[in-house]
């Protein structure tokens, strides 16, 4: 089943979402943008270049960025954030908390340099805890696209949503998953193989992953579901909990901390509907290091074979 | 290790510690070479004369702090911390390798002799203002010297420290700086504009010192006249060239986060000398 995916490497999603912008800002010119010297990086340059009285350059100030945002959000623009993941959300999260969150405010903040894949940078660049952290704002919808495609589709559905959204974009360039046509709806998760013996749950880069892993594991008779979560809150109860009772056992791989991420939320639903054997496949209680991308996702086991390693354990527990 | 305050030995370090950089950010493929080369005279003066330390003994007690605000500039201090003799130069072209000490930014899970992990901006001179207390607390001649960006400091937090450190009239701690007028995006003018710099330092109690921040001599004189300066903070307002020593650097923004290529490399090394 998984094999019906070619994974041809596409466009990093934060470039996707850069493109977005410029069509969201064609469209519209309530659209606006709000950068914190990092618009070459987050891709927000597009739209700073089409439209440059519609794009606020705050400087390295991610927290006045946030609050400069949500004034204009509350004065009906459409308003866009944007910053590393690591600094929109940790500099910012008592304006996002205060001004956003609990004003009810519909900003949308993108935080690019997602997770550990970001490489060469090192821990201080990264974010682990940016899904940990978005989704523990109340009311805040939380979007994490897999692919150039679904970020394309997601920003722009984001940018007319009716609360506030957080959208998480990697910097590397990633496999594209879906096709040309694919419909996204927020909050709606896409079962992308059937399976019965198991359930691979993912978010973002590592859905790439996932697919790979259930290859191998098909090749080794295991049915394999593959799900992507591309929005982490409101989590999809119904995908869940289907693929809970069809296969009994899931395993959820994430880019995060695993005791505070996309896994945690997968498991609460679990619980509450359908409790099966599940394992967690994450960053492990650490912050990773420099090297090249593909070597920091191999050293802090966030690879194919990696997940397929979990799955397999996941399955033993399974048969008992 | 070498200490000196003879102006061409430190002449000729300084050239050491720009190869260095152009080196191991060649090597490396990533990094950042401009904001790295503005602060070579800085952190050789500090380092190899003014600061107060020991690398044999890197957890002295009465050793002076130097913290690195802006991060991303580590492969200066990495250069100049192998070359007094903290950590190992045979690795230095390992930067940014998976595994290796020379993280791509400042990390003292790797490198314990740092006093920060840095590569957030802007935390930096909260930081040192911390470790200034505790020395005023252990009555220790401890000095903390913080090297802040230009761009770094439009940071809110900076702006925090700064009025926490005047109102408490904290002299034990000199932030630097490197006023090389560009940030990562372009100009600091064309951004975010911090005009009047000196003003704004001097209202918020600090001892304002404007300096070329190449020329050695007069960074020996600014640090003497900072130490000199009771009852207040002090500032050395460094103004640099970003990407100094290489000509098709120096003041070009694209050099910010930009690796130089292989040829690149041996244009550079060759200008330095
Ligand atoms: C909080 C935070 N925001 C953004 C960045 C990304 N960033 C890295 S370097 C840089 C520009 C720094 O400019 P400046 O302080 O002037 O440094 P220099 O010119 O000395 O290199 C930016 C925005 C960061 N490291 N930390
Ligand atoms: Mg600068």
């Amino acid at each position: 089943m998984a094999a019906k995916y070619e994974l041809k490497l596409g466009a990093a999603t934060r470039e996707a979402f850069g493109k977005a912008l410029v069509e969201l800002g064609k469209a519209d010119e309530n659209v606006v943008v709000c950068d914190a010297d990092l618009s070459k990086s987050t891709f927000t340059h597009l739209f700073g270049k089409e439209f440059p009285n519609r794009f606020f350059s705050c400087g390295i100030a991610e927290a006045n960025m946030v609050s400069i945002g949500a004034g204009l959000a509350s004065s009906g623009k459409i308003a866009f954030v944007a910053s590393f993941s690591a600094f929109v959300l940790n500099k910012g999260f008592e304006q996002l908390r205060v001004n956003v969150a609990y004003s009810g405010i519909p900003l949308k903040v993108v935080g690019t340099h997602s997770g550990i894949s970001i490489g060469e940078d090192g821990p201080s660049q990264m974010s682990v805890e940016d899904i940990s952290l978005a989704c523990s704002l109340a009311g805040f919808t939380v979007i994490s696209p897999a692919d150039e495609v679904a970020m394309f589709s997601l920003v722009k559905q984001a940018a007319y949503h009716p609360g506030a959204v957080f959208i998480r974009a990697g910097r590397v360039k990633v496999p594209v998953i879906y096709g040309p046509d694919q419909k996204f709806e927020i909050g709606k998760g896409i079962q992308l193989t059937e399976g019965t013996d198991l359930t691979l749950i993912s978010t973002g880069l590592m859905v790439a992953e996932c697919l790979k892993a259930a290859e191998k594991l098909e090749a080794e008779g295991v049915s394999t579901r593959v799900i992507d979560l591309h929005t982490i809150k409101p989590i999809d109860r119904d995908i869940i909990a289907k693929a809970a009772a069809e296969t009994g056992c899931i395993v959820v791989a994430e880019e995060h901390l695993v005791d505070s991420g996309l896994g945690v939320r997968v498991a609460q639903v679990v619980t509450e509907t359908n409790p099966c054997v599940m394992e967690f496949h994450g960053v492990n209680n650490t912050y990773a290091e420099s090297g090249l991308p593909e070597e920091v996702l191999e050293k802090y086991k966030m690879t194919a074979a990696d997940v397929a390693v979990t799955a397999r354990k996941a399955l033993a527990r399974k048969k008992g | 290790m070498t200490r000196t305050s003879d102006l061409s030995e430190l002449q000729s370090i300084a050239r050491t510690v720009r190869r260095d950089i152009i080196e191991m950010i060649g090597a490396a493929k990533s990094g950042h070479p401009g904001g790295s080369l503005s602060a070579v005279e800085i952190l050789v003066t500090l380092y190899f004369d003014v600061m107060k330390h020991d690398p044999a003994n890197p957890a002295w007690p009465l050793r002076d702090r130097f913290i690195l605000s802006k991060g991303h500039a580590a492969p200066v201090l990495y250069s100049v911390m192998a070359e007094t003799g903290y950590t190992p130069k045979d690795q230095l072209n390992t930067l940014r390798r998976i595994g290796s000490i020379y993280q791509g930014h400042p990390d003292r899970r790797f490198i314990p002799a740092l006093e920060a992990s840095t590569g957030s901006l802007g935390v930096g001179l909260s930081l040192g203002l911390g470790m200034a207390e505790a020395a005023k607390l252990d009555k220790s001649p401890s000095r903390t010297y913080v090297v802040l960006g230009d761009g770094e400091i439009q940071e809110g937090q900076i702006w925090e420290a700064a009025m926490y450190a005047g109102f408490h009239k904290i002299d034990n701690i000199v932030a630097i700086l490197d006023n090389n007028r560009i940030q990562l995006d372009g100009w600091v003018k064309d951004i975010m504009g911090l005009d009047p710099l000196p003003e704004k330092w001097a209202s918020f109690g600090w001892h304002v010192i404007e300096v070329d921040g190449h020329d050695i001599v007069a960074l020996q004189a600014a640090f003497a006249e900072a130490e000199a300066t009771k009852g207040k903070p002090s500032i050395l307002i460094a103004h640099t060239v970003k990407g100094k020593g290489v000509s098709f650097m120096e003041n070009n923004p694209k050099y910010h986060g930009v690796a130089p290529t292989k040829e690149e490399v041996e244009l550079a090394l060759k200008e330095i000398g």
